[in-house]
């Protein structure tokens, strides 16, 4: 079946030339923003890598300065990629999925080329010695790291303020943030700055970024992409992922990302279903779960786009069903005990010794202070808090009262889930609860921490979920990009993903925030 | 168990810092144990969830053992491991005196 059984009665949609025409074009210049139309152009050779990179290159000189989406570009590597892969296609022989695409990296995950900081002082200068698997995997397909981008300190933020190499600021609006901790990702990807770009989802890292700068955000399943060479904040959570121009791009990328890896021991053995292939058929019928717990303290433009969307699935023949999700507002609760706990014992590795700052300072005479001055010296505010947060939630007469009761809740929630989803095939609901907010203008770390009410309760559960581009808030000045968010069952990655594609394909091409001029 | 959140004093900041091996500074430590206590104040919502016999979920998946084969691999030089040491000496990570130096 094809997608058009499924878009009865929608024929007035612009959506069937989707992001394959000129909607996928970005209107400030000839180079497509998406990686599909892209890697399609440079396989045709209506481009060249070469040319592509370039392009990127010049793109990434004008917007870097005021943006800070990235922490360091690899101009002469790429270029290098880049000639081989054109000499490639020259000569008819095979290349990759991804031949020639340039992409970002997150700099919480590990590539040989450049260093690895994770946006903090505390990895400064540090250099792996080794590639993530997904890096590999990337590569191995032809796409080519242009990259490193800028983070909340070890992914430990909303709004990319706390990055040791300044704040990112958002594309749309550069008085406002690009939502974190994959901000500099997800900038880039706003920017035309990249094909696409990797991010880490821990606790909705991929998702609200992705939202706040109008394009898509996808965290898989847990345990469905290694997390080797992802510098580990919450083993039990974390989850890499591709944060692209379209729904298209996302599910290439993590076909070529997705799968089991004997190096990392916690990937999934189950087999990666093939979902690039089956992306364009909408499911005749499913059925979309609306929590009535999604629905208040939004920003009016969110709630908007949610309904919106409810619109959408119905006119296209979905089933729209009510669930109860009651245990929604204490996932932000159940995240700081379990992420924090998670990340002290993590971050108890970089103590100066091995790789990693070392204090210089003369009162660290011993191995203690050597210890404490490094850390101290070397992580920024919001780490140390959540290593003391996490340290006291595990120590001794405090274990059972927070951690193992924040795991009990954690089965919980995930039973919540199993239940909701036994009546429809997907969650709709926001991604974030409002629109970009101006950087300097949340500094209550509580606060901030619920930025993430929609999002860390698919990790809690190990769950997948997307968020797409759902319009624009226009009551702030320039308007900002708002996102909805669609949550499916573990490993119900490719119902999941048509679902998302039949969404995007009735929106048309992605939009494009103009260049700052500042 | 009590709904609220037992206060934390300025010493138990101190000892969770020396736990955490984090140096913060004497007069950073109030700010901090305000931090934590707005904190630990919202978390105490989960002590009114009844949570009696439910196994603790410590991890999305049920996997157990995972091991791979027991075959020789290359690994990394040691001059690729060395590249991250802050202080070497020859093929050695230098550190400060161990015996008799740990205080805590």
């Amino acid at each position: 079946m094809t997608s058009m059984n499924g878009m009865n009665g929608m024929t007035s949609m612009n959506g069937m030339n989707g992001m394959n025409g000129m909607n996928g074009m970005n209107s400030m210049n000839n180079m497509p923003g998406d990686l599909v139309t892209l890697r399609d152009q440079i396989q045709r050779r209506d481009t060249t890598a070469c040319a592509a990179i370039d392009h990127v290159l010049e793109q990434i000189a004008s917007s870097n300065p005021s943006i800070n989406a990235y922490h360091e570009v690899f101009a002469e590597e790429a270029r290098a990629a880049a000639t081989h892969i054109d000499a490639l296609i020259a000569a008819g022989k095979p290349t990759g999925p991804l031949a020639g695409v340039p992409i970002a990296v997150k700099d919480n995950i590990a590539t040989r080329l450049g260093r690895t900081t994770c946006s903090s002082r505390i990895l400064e200068n540090y250099r792996s010695p080794f590639d993530a698997t997904v890096v590999d995997r990337l590569t191995r397909a032809g796409a080519i790291v242009i990259g490193k981008t800028n983070l909340d300190e070890f992914a430990m933020g909303s709004s990319c303020e706390k990055c040791a190499w300044g704040a990112v600021r958002n594309p749309w609006d550069t008085t406002r943030v690009p939502g974190g901790s994959s901000g500099g990702s997800a900038a880039a990807v706003a920017a035309n700055l990249c094909a696409a770009a990797l991010g880490s989802d821990t606790g909705g890292s991929i998702r609200q970024p992705a939202s706040l700068c109008g394009i898509v955000g996808f965290k898989p399943s847990y345990g469905r992409v290694s997390r080797y060479g992802l510098v580990a904040f919450g083993s039990s959570l974390d989850q890499i992922g591709p944060i692209t121009h379209s729904v298209r791009d996302a599910a290439l990328l993590y076909q070529c990302m997705a799968g089991d890896d004997p190096l990392d021991s916690t990937s999934a053995p189950q087999l990666v279903e093939d979902v690039t292939s089956t992306l364009e058929e909408t499911p005749r019928s499913f059925r979309v779960g609306l929590p009535k717990q999604y629905r208040s303290g939004n920003d009016a433009a969110v709630d908007a786009a949610v309904a919106r969307a409810v619109d959408f699935f119905r006119a296209m023949g979905a089933t729209i069903v009510d669930v109860d999700l009651p245990l929604t507002d204490v996932g932000i609760s159940t995240y700081y005990v379990i992420a924090p706990a998670e990340a002290s014992s993590n971050l108890a590795r970089f103590d100066g010794i091995r790789y990693g700052h070392r204090t210089t300072s003369k009162t660290a005479s011993d191995l203690f202070e050597l210890y404490a001055q490094s850390r101290a010296e070397g992580f920024g505010p919001e780490v140390q808090r959540r290593i003391m947060l996490g340290t006291y939630v595990l120590s001794a007469g405090y274990y059972d009262a927070y951690y193992r009761r924040a795991l009990q809740i954690r089965r919980l929630i995930k039973q919540e889930f199993d239940k909701a989803f036994e009546s429809c095939d997907v969650i709709l609901g926001p991604t974030s609860p409002t629109a970009a907010f101006k950087i300097g203008g949340m500094t209550d770390p509580l606060a901030m921490y619920m930025c993430d009410v929609y999002t860390v309760n698919t990790n809690i559960a190990g769950i997948c979920g997307i968020s797409l581009p759902a319009g624009f808030d226009t009551t702030t000045g320039r308007p900002l990009p708002v996102g909805i968010q669609l949550q499916a069952q573990a490993f119900a990655e490719p119902i999941l993903l048509k679902i998302a594609r039949a969404y995007e394909r009735a929106q048309g091409g992605r939009e494009y925030p103009t260049p700052s001029t500042d | 168990m009590s709904a609220e959140p037992t206060p934390l004093t300025i010493e138990e900041v101190r000892h969770v810092a020396k736990l955490a091996r984090l140096a913060i500074a004497p007069e950073r430590l109030p700010a901090m144990q305000a931090e934590l206590m707005a904190i630990l104040g919202h978390i105490a919502q989960l002590q009114s969830i009844k949570t009696d016999g439910l196994e603790p979920m410590a991890h999305p998946l049920t996997l157990v053992n995972r091991l791979r084969d027991d075959v020789e691999q290359t690994g990394m030089s040691t001059a690729e491991i060395l590249r991250n040491a802050p202080a070497t000496e020859g093929e050695f990570i230098a550190v400060p005196k161990v015996l008799g130096g740990e205080s805590s």
